[in-house]
C-alpha cells in the first residue's frame, strides 16, 4: 500500500544482465537456489523463521505465528522485496494427529519475478487463529473466508469472516478437516431439509449491511428481523 | 439404452398412486370422442413445441450445448427456442450436479415454470448424485422436483439426450386431460418440509457399489 504500482521495465529491477523468463527444467526435488527473501526475513526478524526449505525449486519459509502479519506486511512494503501479489491463502491438515496444522500464504513479487511460500504452524490443542493479512492485501478477503469455511481457522482482524462456499447457516462443521466424514455429519434427509429451508433470494445479512453503513438507516422492524439472523431479499 | 421413464413419486409408495406415469394411465374408456380428439390435438402441439430451460451446472451442460448446436440440432424436435427464463419454459433440463446450496434455487425455478411443465434429469449426478457421494451434493434431484425422464450417462452423449427427449415426447403425446394426477407439483410434507418422506430420502441416498467401501473420513 505504501508505494504505487510501478510497471516492470525490462532490466529495471532485475539488472540489465538478467535473462528473459523461461520455464525452468530439471528441477531437483530438494535443494537448489533459495529465494533471497528467506535470508532477508532472517536478518530483519531474528528468530522468527522456524525453518526454510527449497522444494521443487520453490522456497518455503515457516515463520512464527505471532509475527506472521508483520513479516508479510514487510515483504509487501519493503522496496527490496515488493511482494505485491497474494495468490492464495490455504491450510493443510495432516492425517498424522501429531503434526501441526499449517496455514499457507502464496506470495508473488511481480517486479522481481519471485515466489515465496510463507507458512505458519498451529500446534494441536492451540486456538485455530492466525492474523489476517486483509489490511495488506485486499485479495485476502475471500481467500481467508474460504479457508475459514473449509478448515475453521479464524483470521484475527478480518472484517467479515463468514462462510463463503457453504451457506451461512451450515451447521455440520468444516468439510476439509480430517475428522469430517465425507458424507457429512447429518442424515441425507436432514441435510436436504436444512438446505431447502434457506431462502434462495436472500442476499443481504446484517453483517453485509453494517459494512455498507446502511444498517442504521433501515426501518426498525427490519433492523429487528435482521438482528435475529434473518436474511432478506430486499 | 436403459432410460427409465417415471414420475419420481413412484419411489414413495404413499404417493405412487397419485403420480402414475402419463403413458400408463388407464382411464375408464368411456371418454367422449371429442375430448380424446382434443387431447390428441393439444398433445401434438405440446410435444412438438417444447421450450427447454437448461439448468446447466456441470459437464452435462457441455453435452447439452452440443445437442443444441448444429450437428445434433435440437430444433428438429420443435425445441428451437431455448428459454433461459423459467416463466417462458415448459421443459426443465437439469444438466449436472446440484449442490445443497443450489437445492432451494432449483426448487424455486421449478415453481416459477407455468404448467404444463416437464423435467428431464440429465446425467448420473442429477439423477442420483453420481460419483459425488459427499457432504455437498444432492443425491438425486427427484427429492426436490418431480422428474419425468432420467437420462443416464456421465455425461450422456447427445444421442442419449435426444432419446430421452423423444421418450418425453411420447409421454406427452399420451397424456389425458381427464387424468387428475397429471400435474403433480410435489407439495412439501407439512411436518418435515421435504418433498419425499425422510426415510425414503435416506434410503435412496445410501451408498452403493464401490462407495460402500469408501473411507468415511481422513482419520
Amino acid at each position: 500500500m505504501s508505494n504505487g504500482f510501478t510497471p516492470v521495465v525490462p532490466g529495471s529491477t532485475l539488472g540489465a544482465e538478467s535473462a528473459a523468463p523461461a520455464t525452468p527444467k530439471q528441477i531437483a526435488h530438494r535443494g537448489g537456489a533459495m529465494n533471497p527473501s528467506a535470508d532477508a526475513i532472517r536478518d530483519r526478524f531474528p528468530g522468527a523463521v522456524v525453518r526454510a526449505a527449497v522444494v521443487w525449486g520453490e522456497t518455503t519459509v515457516v515463520v512464527d505465528r505471532a509475527r506472521a502479519h508483520d513479516i508479510i506486511q514487510w515483504l509487501h512494503d519493503d522496496l527490496a522485496q515488493r511482494y505485491d501479489y497474494l495468490s492464495d491463502v490455504t491450510a493443510v491438515e495432516f492425517r498424522d494427529l501429531e503434526q501441526p496444522l499449517e496455514v499457507v500464504w502464496h506470495l508473488r513479487s511481480l517486479p522481481f519475478r519471485r515466489f515465496l511460500r510463507v507458512k505458519v504452524l498451529i500446534e494441536r490443542g492451540s486456538a485455530l487463529e492466525v492474523p489476517s493479512v486483509w489490511d495488506v492485501y485486499r485479495s485476502a478477503d475471500w481467500l481467508e473466508r474460504e479457508c475459514y469455511d473449509m478448515f475453521g481457522i479464524r483470521f484475527a482482524g478480518h472484517p467479515d469472516l463468514r462462510r463463503l462456499l457453504m451457506w451461512e447457516q451450515y451447521k455440520e462443521g468444516y468439510p476439509l478437516r480430517k475428522d469430517f466424514p465425507l458424507r457429512g455429519r447429518f442424515s441425507r434427509s436432514e441435510q436436504l431439509r436444512q438446505a431447502l429451508a434457506a431462502n434462495p433470494e436472500a442476499r443481504y445479512s446484517k453483517d453485509e449491511l453494517s459494512i455498507a453503513d446502511a444498517f442504521e438507516d433501515l426501518p426498525d422492524d427490519m433492523k429487528r428481523r435482521l438482528g435475529t439472523g434473518e436474511r432478506t431479499g430486499e | 439404452m436403459g432410460l427409465s421413464e417415471t414420475r419420481s413419486g413412484e419411489r414413495n409408495p404413499e404417493r405412487s398412486e397419485g403420480a402414475a406415469a402419463g403413458s400408463q394411465v388407464e382411464l375408464s374408456g368411456n371418454e367422449p370422442w371429442i375430448t380424446t380428439k382434443l387431447d390428441q390435438f393439444v398433445n401434438w402441439g405440446r410435444k412438438n413445441s417444447l421450450w427447454p430451460m437448461p439448468f446447466g451446472t456441470a459437464c452435462c451442460a457441455i453435452e447439452f450445448m452440443a445437442t443444441a448446436a448444429s450437428k445434433y440440432d435440437l430444433a428438429r424436435f420443435g425445441m428451437e427456442r431455448q428459454a433461459f427464463s423459467p416463466r417462458q419454459a415448459d421443459l426443465l433440463i437439469c444438466a449436472g450436479r446440484v449442490p445443497f446450496k443450489l437445492a432451494p434455487v432449483l426448487r424455486r425455478i421449478w415453481q416459477q415454470m407455468p404448467q404444463p411443465k416437464w423435467c428431464i434429469s440429465m446425467g448420473a449426478c442429477a439423477s442420483s448424485g453420481g460419483m459425488f457421494d459427499n457432504y455437498a451434493v444432492v443425491q438425486g434431484i427427484d427429492s426436490i422436483i418431480p422428474v419425468d425422464v432420467y437420462v443416464p450417462g456421465c455425461p450422456p452423449r447427445p444421442e442419449g439426450l435426444l432419446y430421452g427427449i423423444l421418450m418425453l415426447q411420447k409421454k406427452v403425446a399420451n397424456e389425458r386431460m381427464g387424468d387428475k394426477t397429471l400435474r403433480n407439483e410435489m407439495e412439501p410434507d407439512p411436518t418435515s418440509q421435504l418433498y419425499l418422506a425422510p426415510a425414503v430420502i435416506d434410503e435412496v441416498s445410501e451408498p452403493f457399489g464401490n462407495s460402500v467401501h469408501q473411507t468415511r473420513s481422513g482419520l
